[in-house]
């Protein structure tokens, strides 16, 4: 079957970026960022959402799902490892901050390390365990893990059962500015609020892509038994991933309990947990700034055709299956995901890999040496 | 020979998979500073050797020292740290990161600064990082490949990967490197630059442990030869005494049927 292929017009321009000199691209982000500010303004609004309110929506779906999007993107563009419960840390971020912010009075700004620290810890427990399994197995396991948590607090009185918690306080306001008063009849200044969060885990996530960090996720992602043997603490670097995915989902979850007020178990469905994974994955995971773009469609256009709302998940199903045919590496691929997927190895492309336990594991670089002996001769005649 | 000076050393190491023995009770000794190279017909096990002293497999029965401690036990990554660094007999790079960065990951085994210090920048992760760079390009023009330093791995020639895998492994620093035929699918000249850069290795004080079916390259570089036959080792002596034994040409040509 011949593959439907788009004239490429990304690949130049990454390229184009990727020569730019620094202070250039700095100009770049700065308008970026003031364009970002300049969002919420009601001429924009008037197009993007003539329904309803604009900024409510940039703050959620659009901001909330973008720094979600970030945070899962560490998770499976980064390290390659598929989280299908990746609302779990989201949900524990919420509840967190209902919880403590009923019960206790403390304030939003003292309680989102808390839920951070909740959902790394929560990261941390579901990653020690489950994180020696591979590709589907650990897709299956996390799946299972965000279903718990949601059932669970479906089940506690603790935390308000179906109903969930309500009155959860709105963050304190800071000065007379009218961008940063938290109430419930303000939305601008919530949207400011998850665009800080957003650019501060941009700068968090890109350092560490360009660090030892990123190195050894991409060496976990393309060769997890070599990147072992090279020295890389393969289970240590995969538990870090999640707890650092785990953080952002976290604090997107306190950010949205202090918004919505009222959170119950039905805002953690297994949908969203695969819409994220979509948004990744539909924007080109491992790039950022295809994920973000992904984020922001995934949430966007449902809103915007709300018109069409019986219709909009079989729309969005089918635009899915398009791009799968159209673009499988995503809108905004990637230099190196996209090398992988072409080739059909890498993290969420090779979902077919064993149980690693050690046994498994050293069998397998076993098979993989004996019918190298007939490749490496294969090539040996191929070479000049 | 005196065995205490080894570096590496297995001692009476079995291991079986299921009922399958691949190695009964081998003794070996690499001597530090020494070119020792481990060969024999398919399926003897030597590569289950490499995969034992890395940590890959846990050996059924005896125990593996290196430089006097024990390292039968300890996982992949920390064997290479202790100072042990191999190559794959089929070639095992991260195919999409360029040279450099291959090499890099190899030098990051060296490297403390932690996941917070990268993410806030701290000065021991920057200055990790130049030095990653910097003795990533040195050994990129030890093996000879300075020109494809920003290439992706899988763009290389095969005789290039080759050299970036050996680059790649002597950036963790190790003490001995394990080499899992390197020679495989080269042409004669290649294997005269490889001969020629295994001594250099060896005289930067890295000790070489070599797994080799190209006859001549092993006779050519090694000062002691070990030969393995159905898990067992039938021979371990100077080159040229391990090219007259009976044992070591029955194995290779094939003799009488003898029951043992």
């Amino acid at each position: 079957m011949r593959r439907i292929g788009l004239p490429d017009v990304i690949g130049p321009i990454s390229d184009r970026w990727s020569r730019l000199p620094t202070p250039a691209r700095y100009v770049v982000y700065v308008i970026a960022i003031v364009a970002a500010f300049a969002l919420p303004a009601d001429s924009i609004g008037s197009f993007m959402s003539p329904q309803s309110d604009w900024s409510a929506i940039l703050f959620y779906p659009i901001g909330v799902y973008i720094l979600l999007a970030i945070g899962l993107n560490v998770v499976v563009g980064q390290a390659g490892l598929l989280d299908l419960g990746y609302v779990a840390f989201f949900a524990i971020g919420g509840y967190t901050m209902g919880k403590i912010g009923l019960s206790l009075k403390w304030d939003f700004w003292v309680i989102l390390p808390c839920g951070i620290a909740a959902a790394a810890v929560a990261g941390v427990i579901l990653g020690a365990p489950t994180l020696r399994l591979r590709g589907d197995y650990l897709a299956i396991v996390t799946l299972g893990f965000g279903e718990i948590i949601r059932i669970t607090a479906n089940n506690l009185n603790f935390t308000g059962g179906p109903r969930g918690l309500s009155g959860i306080p709105n963050p304190p306001s800071v000065g007379s500015f009218s961008a940063l008063q938290f109430n419930v009849a303000t939305t601008k200044p919530f949207y400011y609020l998850v665009l800080v969060m957003i650019i501060l885990a941009i700068v968090l996530v890109k350092r560490l892509e360009r660090s030892r960090v990123g190195r050894a996720w991409a060496a976990i992602r393309e060769d997890e038994d070599a990147a072992e043997v090279m020295g890389v603490p393969t289970f240590r670097f995969k538990l870090w991933a999640f707890a650092i995915g785990a953080c952002i989902g976290g604090a997107a979850g306190v950010l949205f309990a202090a918004q919505t007020i009222s959170i119950t178990p039905e805002d953690f469905p297994f949908l969203l947990s695969s819409y994220i994974v979509v948004a990744v994955v539909l924007g080109g995971s491992g790039n950022l700034a295809g994920v973000i773009l992904g984020a922001f469609l995934v949430a966007w256009l449902p809103e915007r055709f709300r018109g069409f709302a019986d219709y909009r998940v079989l729309a969005f199903g089918g635009a899915l299956v398009l791009m799968m045919i159209v673009r499988p590496e995503g809108l905004l691929p990637s230099r190196r995901r996209r090398a992988e997927l072409a080739e059909g190895t890498g993290g969420m492309g090779s979902l077919g890999g064993g149980v690693g336990g050690a046994q498994t594991q050293a069998v397998r670089i076993e098979a993989v040496e004996t019918d190298a002996v007939q490749t490496g001769a294969v090539e040996s005649e191929a070479a000049p | 020979m005196t065995e205490s000076a080894a570096l590496l050393e297995l001692r009476t190491v079995t291991q079986q998979f299921g009922g399958v023995t691949a190695l009964s009770e081998v003794d070996l000794g690499v001597p530090e500073g020494a070119i020792f190279a481990l060969i024999g017909p398919n399926g003897a096990g030597k590569t289950t050797v490499f995969n034992l002293i890395t940590g890959v497999y846990r050996p059924t029965a005896g125990s593996l020292w290196f430089g006097g401690a024990k390292i039968s036990g300890k996982r992949p990554h920390e064997v290479a740290r202790v100072g042990i660094a191999r190559t794959f007999q089929n070639i095992r790079l991260f195919d999409n990161m360029s040279a450099l960065e291959n090499v890099m990951v190899g030098a990051d085994a060296r490297h403390d600064s932690s996941v917070v210090g990268a993410a806030l920048g701290l000065r021991r992760h920057r200055r990790e990082e130049r030095d990653g760079r910097e003795r990533g390009m040195q050994l990129l023009d030890l093996v000879g490949i300075t020109r494809v330093a920003e290439d992706t791995a899988k763009g290389l020639s095969y005789g290039d990967q080759r050299r970036l895998e050996i680059a790649r492994a002597l950036a963790t620093q190790p003490r001995l490197l394990l080499l899992d035929e390197p020679a495989a699918g080269m042409n004669p000249a290649e294997k005269e630059q490889l001969g020629v850069l295994i001594r250099k290795i060896r005289d930067i004080g890295v000790t070489v442990f070599l797994i080799e079916h190209d006859m001549g390259l092993v006779m050519q570089v090694s000062d002691r030869v070990a030969v393995l036959d159905f898990g067992q080792k039938i021979a371990d002596d100077t080159p040229s005494a391990v090219r007259t034994d009976p044992r070591v040409i029955e194995a290779y040509l094939g003799a009488p049927a003898d029951a043992t």
